[in-house]
């Protein structure tokens, strides 16, 4: 075991090397371009033995990358955002082919406005693909889950694949100390890629992906599909569980931080929980008692992990770092199901968006929504999801609108003098 | 490149290895070609798919396949032949399996997927020298969605999308022309209707690495509104009267593999098909015919027949 500074995208690269990929079918996107890159530079080095292609889009290069484990090999695919909406038809296909390989998504907001910058509007949009959803918080996660994502894809019980989840430049560029395992025990924790029935080979009649007529067969596979994507609940916690037993370091389906006294939990994905820990640890000091929940887990959500971790509390804010126009926050609402009706549930699950685009959220702001749960469990009444966003930040847009119109009144009185000139 | 087996009729293999009793129209050209693509191709060929017609080959649980098959997307059939090819490759290299358990890895498309939505991942697999068999089968239109006009249909030709006196407004795409562009290992016209000229074209094709192209024009008796039993008739036609040039590209050049002489009047292949029928009635539509006629003219006169 080497302990090494890496960036969230290079400890991407890491997982799929110590996983010891056969292909990588791949496409420029930023912030993950870096993943691909230092996987090309360990294959031209001859550090990894894997062919990797340029394909020409996205949705290409998931069709190859699932056509690739078709045919019996070990494949990786990296995307962000615009990528991994542009595959998005290929999602479900090989989701529905029951390839089970690793993509690594680097989270970003999405178009329109377009952005460089991190939220997970992209992830969520691939929430019913059929894809297993993992989410990182820090640099070594995503490592580590990216050799987990590979054992609970391939186990013959699931045989689906799964999205491991960074954030765009909070994690993606961001260097933190990362232990890196150990190559023979990661072999020994990932067995070599079984293709199991998915296999062409000459002398073998095989079709796949065969169309079906009439609901009956076409909801029996997707019912299948739903139940290995079920069935990767307590898959997962065996993978867990062995992972902690080779490597020392243990990822439940849910973390919980603080949370087992708390009074007020905030409920988040993603790195930005690190930022809700600091809260946390805050707001205890100053006399609060409050927690963090996070799901590492998605897809499958993990329900009965949640309501064990919300049970009894008073308040519970749910920090969505995506919009459902119209809506609200999509945790939020994936939350409330899983605690409607539940003996013992916390009484407010307040919703909250926050970080879209890369917006931080600041340590105020934490406070601010401990004061939203205190009043609404007082009032015993929920309020509507609040989009954070502060007077500063607002005046900060009327600066910029103020500016576009000042150059927009330019832009005419120069073109009203143009033409005067040319009248006269 | 190997020496060709097949130089007469007699050569073409008898057996046929397609399975029958899918879910296909009675007197599909695309059927009768992909037939006698695949007799010659053999068993050992993993089929990538793309949305149409005969994505209804495979329908759970029966295939008519002895090889592989593989249905993707309507865009995405070229970017599964890479997937395919490059995992044996690796398996191959890695000696996961033996040369034996090899597969040639074919994309079946239709002209709407290939003239159109899957025209990058196809162009982008030539560019990657990517060793596989592309078999665009050309029934002119979305066929399977009911016929609309593609980038494949024909000048005047009516489709459930160009219903007017006129028909189709624009003109059928040059794809050949831009394959060649693309410089691939191989490309070929065929037609089912020229057994031999088809067998021959897909024998070479089989034996050059690399990136390879076939496109067949499929009478098509449904989206071309025909009797199924003129297929056959409609075929030729297609060839005698030039409207369908049959060549290869080989060694950098195109090879005109047969010459129409003398070539029999655009007219006699327009009036058997419904498509074409508002040429003709109510009232003759000289202008229409004579530009289809003209058109085919100046091609073979600019080819120097
Ligand atoms: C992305 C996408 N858009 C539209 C369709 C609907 N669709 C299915 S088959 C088809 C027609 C394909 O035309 P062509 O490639 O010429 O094949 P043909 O149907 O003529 O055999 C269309 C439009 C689809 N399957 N996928
Ligand atoms: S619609 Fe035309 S191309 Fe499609 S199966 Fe029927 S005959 Fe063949
Ligand atoms: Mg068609």
């Amino acid at each position: 075991m080497t302990r090494q500074l890496l960036t969230g995208n290079v400890a991407a690269a890491w997982g799929v090397r110590l996983a010891e990929v056969d292909y990588v079918p791949a496409f420029p996107i930023t912030p993950q371009t870096e993943i691909i890159e230092t996987i090309a530079g360990w294959i031209d080095k001859g550090e990894m033995d894997c062919r990797m292609v340029t394909m020409d889009s996205e949705h290409s290069m998931i069709t190859a990358a699932g056509a690739a484990v078709a045919t019996g090999v070990r494949s990786y695919a990296a995307t962000s955002s615009q990528g991994l909406l542009y595959g998005m038809e290929m999602l479900y296909t090989v989701a529905g082919w029951r390839t089970p390989f690793v993509l690594t998504n680097v989270s970003r907001g999405l178009s329109a406005p377009i952005t460089l910058e991190s939220d997970h509007n992209d992830v969520m949009a691939a929430r019913d693909s059929g894809f297993l959803q993992i989410h990182c918080a820090t640099c070594q996660e995503v490592v580590d889950a990216t050799l987990m994502a590979y054992r609970l894809a391939e186990d013959k019980r699931v045989r689906v694949p799964v999205i491991v989840n960074l954030d765009g430049f909070y994690l993606s560029f961001t260097r933190e100390p990362v232990d890196i395992p150990d190559p023979a025990k990661a072999r020994e924790f990932l067995p070599p890629f079984d293709p199991g029935s998915l296999k062409f080979r000459a002398g073998r009649p095989l079709s796949e992906a065969v169309a079906v007529l009439g609901g009956t067969p076409y909801s029996y596979f997707r019912y299948e599909l739903h139940l290995a994507a079920m069935g990767a609940l307590a898959v997962y916690d065996e993978v867990a569980e062995d992972f902690a037993r080779l490597f020392g370091r243990r990822y439940d389906a849910v973390e919980s931080y603080r949370a087992e006294d708390a009074d007020y939990v905030f409920v988040m994905l993603g790195s930005f929980s690190t930022k809700a820990r600091d809260a946390v640890d805050g707001l205890r000091e100053a006399g609060v008692a409050a927690g963090l929940v996070r799901p590492r887990l998605f897809r499958p959500f993990p329900v009965e992990a949640l309501r064990r971790a919300l049970a009894g509390r008073k308040g519970v804010a749910v920090i969505d770092q995506n919009l459902s126009m119209g809506k609200g926050g999509v945790l939020h609402g994936e939350l409330l199901s899983a605690l409607y009706g539940v003996a013992d549930a916390p009484p407010v699950v307040a919703g909250f968006i926050g970080g879209l685009g890369g917006r931080d959220i600041g340590p105020g702001e934490f406070r601010e929504m401990i004061s939203v749960l205190e009043q609404a469990v007082a009032d015993g009444e929920t309020p509507p999801p609040r989009l954070l966003f502060s007077a500063e930040e607002l005046r900060h847009v009327r600066k910029l609108q103020a500016s576009a119109h000042v150059e927009r009144e330019e832009i005419h009185r120069q073109e009203r003098g143009d033409t005067e000139r040319d009248e006269t | 490149m190997s020496e060709p087996v097949i130089k007469g009729m007699k050569d073409i293999p008898s057996e046929h290895i397609l399975g029958a009793g899918t879910a296909l129209c009675a007197g599909c050209g695309a059927l009768q070609a992909l037939h006698e693509i695949y007799d010659v191709l053999g068993e050992n060929t993993v089929f990538v798919n793309s949305a149409g017609c005969m994505t209804l080959m495979s329908v759970y649980p029966f295939t008519p396949f002895r090889g592989g098959w593989l249905y993707t997307a309507m865009a995405s059939a070229p970017a599964g032949a890479q997937g395919v090819r490059d995992a044996l490759d690796i398996l191959l290299a890695k000696k996961r399996i033996a040369p034996e358990e090899d597969m040639q890895v074919a994309v079946l498309s239709g002209d709407g997927a290939t003239y159109g939505m899957g025209l990058a991942a196809a162009s982008c697999a030539i560019d990657r020298d990517l060793d596989f068999l592309y078999i665009c089968y050309d029934n002119e239109g979305y066929g399977n969605t009911g016929n609309q006009t593609s980038a494949g249909t024909p000048h005047a030709s009516r489709t459930a999308t160009d219903t007017g006196a006129e028909g189709v407004p624009g003109y059928k795409k040059d794809l050949f022309g831009l394959w060649v562009a693309n410089r691939p290992a191989y490309a070929a016209t065929v037609i089912g209707a020229e057994p031999l000229d088809l067998a021959r074209k897909v024998e070479k094709a089989k034996s050059i690495k690399g990136p390879k192209l076939i496109l067949a024009l499929s009478p098509c008796p449904v989206g071309w509104d025909y009797d199924p039993m003129e297929t056959l008739e409609i075929g030729r036609l297609a060839v005698k009267t030039g409207i369908w040039p049959l060549k290869e590209f080989v060694d950098g050049k195109v090879v005109h593999t047969k010459t129409p002489h003398p070539r029999t009047p655009v007219e006699e292949y327009l009036k058997l098909q419904g498509r074409y029928a508002h040429l003709f009635s109510p009232k003759r539509n000289d202008a229409l015919i004579d530009e289809i006629q003209s058109r085919v003219d100046a091609y073979w006169d600019a080819v120097g027949d």
